[in-house]
């Protein structure tokens, strides 16, 4: 992984030092609430219902052992003993106190850590695939070009004060496990007609009020240009967005009323300032990021064997069979594979992880996964390099501290927003939601039966749980003073991305695990050979689910 | 007279916000664009942007300007970043100054956006601006006082 050298180890040691000094000029009244607000908000921190939220940067979901030990110890001594991964990869705590917050920062510069720009106005941490560089199909290694677009977006002195929130994302394989259309940026690397890989760029993709799929504006960059574009676009969207109004600032609304051509013409415009300019990528920056991506001394592993093994012990113990199928991926290299430790046991709030769990997770990845340890943006973690023959004794390990849940990629993996328990913005909750649903549906065999399913719930239009995109989507929404469900179906996050449409009238709290069950038996009395929740719904439409589902609520 | 920072010093002068209601430009104040456009022969030496405007109009004319100054109505609308940028990058060599609603904690990115003047319009706060002019001793990207990105300065330092 990235290691910093002695220049991003100044920015981090001076960033905290302007923070310290920012919050202690706002305590002693030196500067307003109007004033700390973006500050505070470029440095992670929230004002929520019950306590600051503090939002911890993981660039690009990557982190060591040493990391995720320093954030054990800090969910200790300065919250409550827990950790929240985020859908943008990051890690949240709930309850840290404001004027401890400059030594949280001191903490965590001390790992090569920060949390700058992880909320506010600015472009927020780059997220990608939680399978960079182990996966099978990856065309090349999105890192390097995620920590060259870390460096250039931290602390970039003209995009700090944007019409609104800017999020990056880069995939680099066939199956797109980032949501780049769901972004502000996505970018792709991909071949042109001469096989050399360089940047397909959408642009306007979001979520949100208004969900939009990103539109095409650079069918094919040259790498080198990377940086330059990125700023061209950037400097269009600082200067045209709209100001007016938060709701109609994301850039995606200033695509879709320039009209794509216009807005690619004003890129290429403020593009031609910039091109070929000191913020050109050279040969050696690139070579010199991807020296930190190399592959670990990987053991020389007779792929066969290993997995003849593998099987025979999935046999002997289907609990653990459930779980080899379910949490573990294909890796590159023969007798490896990425192991996902599930954040979604029932009764635990989806994502959060508690330190005692953390401190294991580094012991582990320090045993089994040369020292790295990877966040999701469906909020689990990763085990990137287990060797096949490991993997029966780190379940074990995981088993003994509730980690092993076999559920990745099926109905209770639900991807949740903190929600109105502990999130100001909120209309409604979202966990005791999560938590419903994870109960009533606690059957493993019912749940493989039912095959892959995502289900997204957001306490609110921000969207923060990506609802849009949930083949199941809940949201919050608030009717009259009452919290209630909005259910949409439909939607994707895959390279056929696609946003829900809405079922109909909102639900009730106590009505959403049977409005789910409802859907799930429709699927399951329509459903042909084995296709997924989504394949079915893409051949029968809405309807026939919102038939049952309304017919059993009169 | 209102305070303002220059060369990282505290001064003073007359220069006083643009009036747009006006179709004359008053004495001390600085012309708005329209104002600005509408005075023949590019007798104007001076003229205050504000959000919206659109910085090309000046294009031609940026060496007949002494003073170009850029105002931010409030703290969250940072379109004069990217203004300030843009004119430097157009060649702009004379002062550019920022005016209005902005806080200290800003004028450092403002500077390495290409500002060299401070008019804050509350200005009884001044030292404050100065203190928080160069909080920072490095930086990841190109800006009009740090053309090279640190990438280009890491390798000329690996030789």
């Amino acid at each position: 992984m990235y290691i910093y050298d002695q220049y991003d180890q100044r920015i981090v040691d001076e960033r905290v030092a302007q923070f310290r000094d920012q919050t202690r000029r706002y305590l002693a009244g030196e500067l307003s609430d109007a004033e700390f607000l973006p500050l505070r908000l470029q440095n992670g921190l929230y004002v929520q219902r019950l306590a600051p939220m503090l939002r911890i940067a993981v660039p690009y979901g990557l982190l060591s052992s040493a990391q995720v030990r320093k954030l054990a110890h800090i969910t200790r001594h300065y919250d409550k003993g827990y950790a929240h991964v985020s859908t943008r990869q990051n890690i949240q705590l709930n309850w840290p106190v404001l004027e401890e917050v400059p030594d949280i920062l001191a903490e965590l510069a001390s790992v090569q850590m920060h949390a700058i720009q992880t909320s506010g106005n600015c472009i927020r941490n780059t997220t990608t695939d939680q399978f960079a560089g182990v996966a099978a199909d990856e065309r090349e290694d999105p890192r390097p070009w995620c920590e060259i677009i870390r460096q250039w977006s931290t602390l970039h002195p003209e995009f700090a004060f944007l019409p609104r929130k800017f999020k990056i994302a880069v995939c680099a394989s066939e199956q797109d496990r980032a949501a780049i259309h769901a972004h502000d940026i996505g970018v792709e690397l991909l071949p042109n007609a001469a096989g050399e890989l360089g940047f397909k760029v959408l642009v306007g993709g979001g979520l949100g009020r208004t969900p939009v799929i990103g539109s095409v504006v650079c069918e094919w960059l040259e790498k080198r240009h990377l940086l330059t574009y990125l700023e061209a676009i950037l400097r269009v969207y600082n200067q045209h967005g709209r100001r007016d109004n938060k709701y109609k600032a994301r850039i995606k609304i200033l695509v879709k009323a320039m009209g794509v051509e216009a807005f690619r013409d004003a890129v290429e415009a403020e593009w031609a300032q910039l091109r070929d300019g000191p913020s050109t990528l050279t040969e050696d920056e690139v070579t010199r990021a991807k020296s930190f991506f190399t592959s670990p001394p990987y053991a020389d592993i007779d792929g066969k064997d290993a997995g003849e093994a593998l099987a025979a012990r999935a046999a002997a113990d289907p609990i653990f069979g459930n779980w080899l199928t379910r949490n573990t991926h294909p890796h590159r290299v023969p007798g490896y594979r990425a192991v996902t430790i599930s954040l979604k046991a029932t009764g635990i709030a989806p994502g959060d992880i508690t330190d005692r769990q953390l401190d294991l997770l580094a012991d582990l990845a320090d045993s089994y996964s040369f020292g790295e340890l990877r966040t999701t943006h469906q909020q689990n973690m990763v085990l990137a390099d287990v060797e096949e023959t490991a993997l029966y004794s780190l379940w074990q390990r995981l088993q003994k501290a509730g980690l092993a849940t076999a559920n990745i990629g099926y109905l209770t993996d639900l991807i949740c927003c903190p929600g109105g328990d502990y999130c100001s913005l909120a209309n409604a909750k979202s966990i005791p939601v999560a938590e419903a649903i994870q109960a009533r549906f606690e059957d493993l065999d019912y749940l493989y039966d039912l095959g892959p399913l995502e289900l997204n719930i957001s306490g609110c239009m921000n969207a923060c749980g990506h609802h849009h995109i949930g083949h199941i989507g809940i949201l919050g929404v608030d009717k009259k003073g009452a919290e209630f469900y909005q259910v949409s179906l439909g939607g994707s996050q895959s390279k056929d991305a696609a946003i829900g449409k809405i079922l109909g009238p909102s639900f009730s709290q106590d009505a959403i695990p049977d409005v789910v069950e409802n859907l799930l038996a429709t699927f399951v009395s329509l459903r042909q050979g084995d296709e997924t929740f989504l394949q079915t719904y893409n051949r029968v439409g809405i309807e026939p689910f919102k038939e049952r589902v309304y017919a059993k609520a009169d | 007279m209102p305070k303002l920072i220059k060369q990282d010093t505290i001064c003073s002068d007359d220069w006083l916000a643009a009036d747009a209601a006006s179709d004359q430009v008053a004495q001390h104040h600085f012309p708005t664009l329209p104002q600005w456009r509408a005075a023949t022969g590019r007798t104007l030496r001076t003229v205050q942007l504000q959000p919206g405007d659109v910085v090309a109009e000046l294009a031609d004319a940026l060496d007949t300007l002494d003073i170009i100054a850029v105002d931010f109505p409030v703290l969250t609308d940072g379109r004069g970043f990217s203004y300030a940028r843009d004119l430097r990058e157009r060649g702009y060599r004379g002062e550019l100054r920022a005016t209005g609603h902005f806080m200290p904690d800003q004028v450092h990115y403002l500077r390495r956006c290409g500002f060299d003047a401070f008019q804050p319009a509350d200005d009884s706060r001044i030292e404050e601006y100065l203190r928080q002019s160069r909080v920072f001793s490095e930086q990841y990207q190109a800006s009009v006082d740090q053309p090279l990105p640190l990438f280009r300065r890491r390798e000329a330092q690996a030789g």
